[in-house]
């Protein structure tokens, strides 16, 4: 059925393919009503994406509100000079690869590791559980999850239930305030996007595993192959190009570390090692009213996300014939 | 003969025996802090404060959520929320779908052109200030509609509407277009009905996304009591709370045994539940569909 289909689709397709090369009058009349539902959303996206980047001038200038953009100072590359040579952006750009890379790392093989032991879940009542309820924090907003972060690390002994469990066990003899400790920041924000995405982040590699030919792991059975064999050989391979386009696409947004959690779990204790690049730039563009630096800053991550995205891709379609663009 | 063989395997059993502890263990550890949160949300404050609250209250008692609506802002906030939620998921499903199916059809000469162009959006944007100023300067700032039109349509659900749009056969638009029917009526009376799973997870999307959201309402509103999002509240509260943190509750505790006090903590207990009770009430129901629209060989080109 899907071939014969397959076979009629082919036909007309190879001649439009022939028409499409010369753009007639004709054909743009033809195709007026399917411009006008479109053509809108051209204007729109235009204006909405595209209009802003006009707004990058302001980055070779010294802007002062009140005056047109054109009629500004203008200054060069002064605010990135300014910008690279303010110790703190070092610290900024140094905290958001580090807890980017971290979310990069645990967020591809925590969702790989769990979907594969779903994936062995016989009891499909079971399975649908689980699978609902690892799901659920995704959907709740950053406010959220963040409240329930600080609650359960907090020092308050009614409600800070990890440092009631250290005391418990003799661990601690005191509570202790995580979110004050520097050097757990990093680690404390990785575990609880873990703990928020890692069920949905399986979602995309169930539907993987579950187009794999079943098939293959009867011939794989016969063969006498383990458990953990058919999960290396057939699971992991069969979904090892969905893994590529996934950390392609993840590479691209290095320097989006995310930005609600570290604003909202960051103080004043760990603000060396919580701030990102998005802080900073609300920081010293809305707060401070430095509109030229913040841009400057914005375009600088705009600039690394496209040649990250870039030289993955490259590399990838060099290493294994994947490519996402 | 071969069902005999695997059944008796220990390494099997060994196996199911650790991962469905493990599996246990995830779910505890994921229900837990709402359970908690719950719980708190309808215990007297002043109890709570004695700690030992795990996932069932001891004293129970509604006055955390009448005092959180008792002022009226609340009220308005989660109105306010309510309406941004409905309003851009329909417009953002229809003109999105819409867009898709333009998009969809091969012998449409701009559809190259216009799909180059929204899913570069998806890679790059101006940034924040250059967008804050655009707003500005639209005249959207202290508006309800800096709500609804910045999000109108969306590159990665307009790529995955578009791919459904694909999978669909083509003999009845081909037999639609026989019978003189325009595209647009096309697309109202066979494409959008045909849509419904994918419109499903996609008005998903739109609407958790548009619910959680507090920061276009503290870039935009914040000075607008009136355009306050529940999420915004929310947020206002987590800080306070946070700052002020265990202080604050022990001087709300002070010699409070009554039910009729309220903690910063309780206050918070019970907003989170009101914030998060509409998605859950909804999210389960629409879980079968969620694998139509997270293919992610849509995304690829």
């Amino acid at each position: 059925m899907a071939e014969i289909r397959g076979d009629i689709e082919q036909i007309p397709k190879f001649l439009k393919e022939k028409k499409d090369k010369k753009l007639t009058w004709k054909i743009i009349k033809s195709q007026k009503e399917l411009m006008f539902m479109s053509v809108p959303f051209l204007v729109y996206i235009g204006i909405i994406a595209y209009a802003p980047i006009w707004g990058w001038l302001m980055a070779f200038q010294n802007y002062k509100p009140g005056l047109s953009i054109l009629k500004q100072q203008w200054v060069g590359f002064t605010q990135f000079t300014n910008l690279f040579s303010y110790m703190g952006f070092f610290q900024v750009i140094r905290n958001t690869v580090a807890m980017s890379f971290i979310n990069l790392v645990l967020g591809m093989i925590c969702p790989i590791v769990l979907a594969l032991l779903i994936n062995e879940i016989k009891t499909m009542y079971f399975k649908r559980t689980v699978q609902t309820i690892s799901y659920l924090p995704h959907f709740l907003s950053w406010i959220i999850a963040t409240g329930i972060v600080a609650d359960v690390l907090s020092t308050d002994p009614a409600i800070g239930i990890i440092n009631n469990l250290l005391m418990n066990l003799h661990i601690v003899s005191q509570p202790i305030l995580f979110l004050g400790i520097p050097k757990l920041f990093w680690g404390i924000v990785g575990v609880s996007t873990v703990w928020k995405e890692v069920g949905w982040g399986t979602i995309i590699y169930l539907a993987a595993i579950s187009s794999i030919d079943p098939a293959l792991y009867e011939a794989a059975e016969i063969d006498g192959a383990g458990r953990f064999q058919k999960m290396r050989h057939i699971t992991l391979t069969g979904i090892k190009s969905t893994v590529i386009i996934l950390l392609i696409m993840n590479i691209g947004h290095i320097l989006e570390a995310g930005f609600e959690i570290q604003y909202f779990l960051g103080n004043g204790l760990v603000s060396d090692y919580s701030k990102t690049i998005d802080i900073f730039v609300l920081d010293y563009g809305i707060n401070q009213f430095n509109y030229s630096l913040a841009t400057a800053a914005g375009i600088f991550k705009s600039a690394v996300s496209i040649t990250m995205l870039l030289l993955a891709n490259f590399i990838s379609g060099k290493l294994s014939d994947e490519k996402l663009i | 003969m071969k069902i005999g063989i695997k059944t008796t395997k220990i390494e099997d059993v060994v196996f199911n025996t650790f991962n469905t502890i493990f599996m246990i263990i995830l779910v505890v550890v994921t229900l837990y802090p709402f359970l908690n949160t719950l719980a708190i949300s309808f215990n007297a404050a002043g109890d709570t404060l004695k700690g030992g609250i795990y996932i069932w209250p001891r004293e129970w008692t509604t006055f955390n959520y009448r005092s959180i609506f008792a002022t009226g802002f609340l009220y308005h906030a989660f109105f306010i929320s309510l309406s941004r939620t409905v309003v851009s998921t329909i417009l953002n499903l229809f003109f999105t779908t819409m867009l898709a199916y333009t998009l969809s059809r091969k012998e449409f000469f701009l559809r190259k052109f216009i799909t180059t162009v929204f899913v570069l959006t998806m890679y790059f944007n101006a940034g924040l200030i250059p967008s804050y100023f655009l707003i500005k300067s639209l005249g959207l700032r202290g508006h309800f509609l800096v709500y609804i039109i910045p999000t109108m349509i969306g590159a990665f659900n307009l790529i995955v509407i578009r791919t459904y749009i694909k999978s669909l056969p083509d003999s009845m638009i081909e037999a639609a277009k026989i019978d003189g029917a325009g595209e647009f009526s096309i697309f109202i009376k066979i494409i959008f009905p045909l849509c419904k799973p994918v419109l499903a997870v996609v008005g998903l999307f739109v609407a958790v996304g548009a619910w959680n959201t507090w920061f276009d309402t503290f870039l935009y509103a914040s000075s607008e009591q009136n355009l306050s999002t529940l999420q915004y509240e929310l947020m206002k509260l987590l800080s306070t709370s946070m700052q002020t943190g265990t202080t604050a509750a022990a001087q709300f505790g002070a010699g409070a045994h009554q039910s009729n006090t309220v903690t910063p903590q309780s206050i918070r207990a019970a907003s989170t539940v009101v914030a998060a009770l509409p998605i859950l009430l909804v999210y389960p129901f629409l879980q079968k569909y969620f694998v139509v629209g997270l293919n992610v060989g849509s995304v690829k080109e």
